[in-house]
Parts: C-alpha cells; structure tokens; sequence
C-alpha cells in the first residue's frame, strides 16, 4: 500500500532522528541534508538503507546524488512507489 | 628512587565502565567491598547453541543509559564503552588545556568490533548486500575506539591501538608514557576496552576449554589461586587514564594520582596460547618495568597480578613474582581483582593499572575474593577478603598484564 507525501516525510524524519540525534521536527521538506542538517555520505547511505526498507522502494545510487533537500526524497519516494 | 627518564609521566584522570559499575568511584567501590560483576547472562545462547557457559561478568550500566542515540548507532559496544571511561578520565583531569598537537589517544581492544563484524555477517546472509550498513567497516575496525576518543578530544599527536590479546590495555598505557617521555605529547589519553559476550567468542573460548563453567555460582567462578579454579569469567568493559608530563600537570595545578614510573615490555615466544612455564618472558617484563622506575625488588609493595583463574596461568605469575624478587616477595601484597571484575580481556590490563594507580593513591590493596582453599604452590602473600594497607614512604607497585601470543606487560606505579 501507498503511503503518502506526509506519511512518507514523518517516516523518513523518524529515521533522520534515529541516525542524527536531530528532533523529528527539524526535518522538514526545504531543509538540505548536508548544508542544514549536517549528515555525511555515510549517514546518508545508513538513511537510504533505512528508508529502502521502511517504504519498499529500491534508492539506486545515481539518485542519491540528485536528492539535495528531504523534500527531493519524499518525492522520490513517492514516485519510487508506484 | 629516581625516574630513568627526563620526562616525569602522572596520572591526572581516571575513567572506566565495567562490570562493577558505571564509572570509577563506582566500581572501586565495590572492589573494595569485594563484590562480584559475574551474574548470570539474560539469553537463550546455552539452549539456542549449546553454550556449555550460562554467565559472564556484563556491564553493570548499559551504554543506551548514558549515550546518546546518535552515538550508540554509530560505533560498536567496544568503542561506547571505551567513549564513557575516555569521558569520564577527562573530566576527572579537569578537562586540561592543551594544543591538540600535543594530545594523544592510545585505546586498545584485544578482539575490535566483534558485535559489528558478525551483525555484518548475519545481515549479509540473511538479507543480502545491500542491508550491510554503510558504517560497518569503521565500527568493527580495532582501531575505532582510539579514533573516536580522538575526535571527541582534537587529540592530534596521534591516535594508536595497540593489539596484544589480553596484554592490550596495558600496553597502551605504556605506549602513552613513551609519547610523553620522547617529546610526542603532553597528555595522552589511555586505556582498553572490549566488548566481546557474544555467543561466537563465549564458544570459542569454552572451546578452547579456558572459561570457568561454574553456572550455578557466577559470584564464585572467578576464583585466582584458589584449589578449585577451574578458568576465567569473560567480562566487558573499558578503563582509561589520562596520562601528563609532570611539567604539564604542575602547571596547570592538576591533581595528580601517581606517577607511572616504568614499563617494561617482553614476548614469551614459546607457545601461541601458553605461558612459559619457566616464566622468563614474565619476569624480564616486571625487570624492565623496575628498571625503568629506578627502583629494586624491595621499594615493591603491592601487585596487581594478571591472574585470570587458570590452572596454569595463575601459578606460573607467582613464580615468576617469586623468581624476580626473591625474599622481597614476602612483604609484597598481592591482588587478584579478576575474581571480582571478570577478565575484560583487552580492558584488563588497563583498569588493573587503574586499580594500581588508586592503591597507590589511597595506599590500599583491593581484595581477591573466592579463594576459600588457597593453592599451596601460591607463593606470594595474598590480599584476601578486605582490602589491605600499604606501607606509608616511597611505595612502587606494579600490573602485570599478559596475552595470548606470549605478550607479557609490566607497569610501575609509584606515590608523587
């Protein structure tokens, strides 16, 4: 089953919180996962594991890059899921 | 006495997580009152793999207790444990000013992130590749707990893990005197740390048929020198010490524990896993640590012994005590602190230069607890029961600390 936009930015906040420290609240759509929220390459890849298996959907690698702000990634989580 | 090197090295910080508690006061605590870490474990290994081993000395607070979530995610159990005690020893050292060129950080591990590497392994086989999370490699490498001390701390003269089994902790704490004796640093940032009960290990070390396997006493397991020792209890945990030139902690106005006067490093290079039972490399270990004080056989007063509750091993030390100091043996007060704390493997030799290092200071002997028929080969005075006084004047005390692979380490501590 689908899970929605909103569904799909608290998930991901939950794992952002898990991996960071950072509150759940902190992460929202316009903020950058590098420049504002401080997270690694490694971090990052632990979060796309992470999310992979929350919402079943498959993050190649060469989109990883293109996914600048946690808005970029609910959408193509979104996206990913259809 | 006097030091054989130009550069006095004290002890200005004392940091630890074992099974006895959650920090130093803790913990020295309950060594003094001759309280037992081993308990029994909380899981299903002896039903689920046939472990013939139903106890261990565990951490007495757990890391998810004190660290933050973030942290606990990121490095294995041995690098949490050995974060805590680093933590702890700084703070205890007043948090030192000091240019990170001149901060170092030596914490060793005997066995590195066995917990990481083998969730790694499990995670592969059962969920493939792509489930292997991305920290993996930098949590189960050995050297992860002297990396991330060094982070915390912009400890930038160096950052060393030094691997020598259950001799490891040891030989870290003598690795951070030389860094401060040739010019390296002014404060070094020591110790060990492990986190090994994990069924894998356990197996193996009751495989190799060294584990004490009295599972209806675990209070009682550890037993050094006592007739019916029958192996050692696997403990976890991590000790480390803060380490400064004598200079360096003068001008500060540091509180100064000791001073670590000597080490004295060998290798048995007889047996990959038993000692030499003539004990030369033991004794040349202890000579040298001595030697590097400047003190002889009678300025030594008490001995941590490493003693781990092996048939064997525990008898083969106290001759060697005996062959080095001959009729200076006598007035020293030996302590076998493994009866109560476990063996925490590559944290051993780094809390038992800790608990050195506190009865020097407070010129009291822990206790060796258990020994209820002393063996008749025992050929030391034994600390049993309560803690005992040291002599007042220039005291010297020594660790001893030995691995598998023939690594024999000796420290010397001495009042300031």
């Amino acid at each position: 089953m689908a899970h929605t936009a909103s569904e799909i930015l608290e998930g991901l906040a939950e794992i952002v919180a898990e991996e960071t420290g950072l509150p759940t609240d902190a992460v929202v759509a316009e903020k950058s996962f590098t420049d504002d929220l401080d997270i690694d390459s490694l971090s990052m890849m632990t979060i796309v594991t992470h999310a992979e298996d929350k919402f079943g959907v498959r993050i190649p690698d060469d989109e990883v890059k293109n996914l600048a702000t946690v808005g970029d990634a609910v959408k193509y989580i979104e996206g990913a899921q259809a | 006495m006097t030091a054989a090197a130009s550069r006095e090295v004290v002890v200005t910080g004392l940091g630890a997580t074992t099974p006895l508690g959650g920090d130093v006061p803790t913990t020295w605590s309950a060594a003094l009152a001759g309280e037992s870490g081993a308990r029994t474990m909380e899981n299903d290994w002896s039903e689920k793999y046939g472990i013939p081993v139903t106890f261990a000395a565990t951490i007495k607070v757990k890391p998810d207790e004190v660290l933050p979530r973030p942290e606990i995610k990121r490095m294995d159990p041995s690098a949490q444990y050995a974060m805590i005690a680093a933590r702890e020893a700084w703070q205890d050292a007043g948090a030192p000013e000091v240019d990170g060129e001149r901060l170092g950080a030596v914490v060793s591990s005997g066995i590195g992130g066995i917990w990481t590497t083998l969730d790694g392994w499990d995670t592969l086989q059962e969920r493939g590749a792509r489930r292997v999370l991305p920290m993996t490699v930098p949590m189960l490498m050995p050297n992860s707990p002297a990396a991330y001390v060094s982070l915390e701390l912009g400890a930038q003269a160096g950052a060393h893990a030094l691997v020598s089994a259950c001799a490891s902790g040891a030989e870290a704490i003598g690795y951070g005197m030389d860094m401060i004796r040739n010019g390296r640093a002014d404060v070094v940032v020591c110790g060990g740390t492990e986190a090994t009960i994990h069924p894998m290990p356990i197996a193996a070390f009751a495989a190799s048929r060294t584990l004490s396997l009295r599972n209806d006493d675990p209070a009682g397991a550890s037993r050094p020198y006592d007739v019916d020792r029958d192996g050692f209890v696997i403990g976890e945990g991590a000790a480390v010490v803060v380490l400064e030139s004598a200079e360096h902690a003068a001008a500060r106005g540091a509180r100064v524990y000791a001073q670590l006067a000597g080490v004295g490093l060998s290798a048995d290079a007889y047996h990959i896993t038993s000692p030499d039972p003539e004990g030369k490399g033991q004794v040349s270990a202890m000579r040298r640590a001595l030697a590097d004080a400047g003190a002889t056989g009678p300025d030594v007063v008490h001995i941590n012994a490493h003693a781990t509750s092996t048939k064997v091993g525990d008898l083969t030390e106290t001759r060697s005590i005996r062959a080095l100091l001959g009729s200076d043996a006598d007035h020293v007060q030996l302590s076998a602190t493994k009866s109560m704390t476990g063996h925490l493997l590559g944290g051993a030799g780094a809390l038992e230069t800790l608990f050195a290092v506190k009865a020097v200071h407070e010129r009291l002997a822990p206790p060796t607890i258990n020994v209820a028929n002393p063996d008749p080969e025992l050929q030391v005075p034994l600390v049993r029961d309560q803690p005992s006084a040291l002599p007042d004047g220039d005291i010297v005390a020594l660790n001893n600390s030995f691995g598998f692979g023939g690594h024999n380490v000796a420290l010397a501590v001495t009042n300031v």
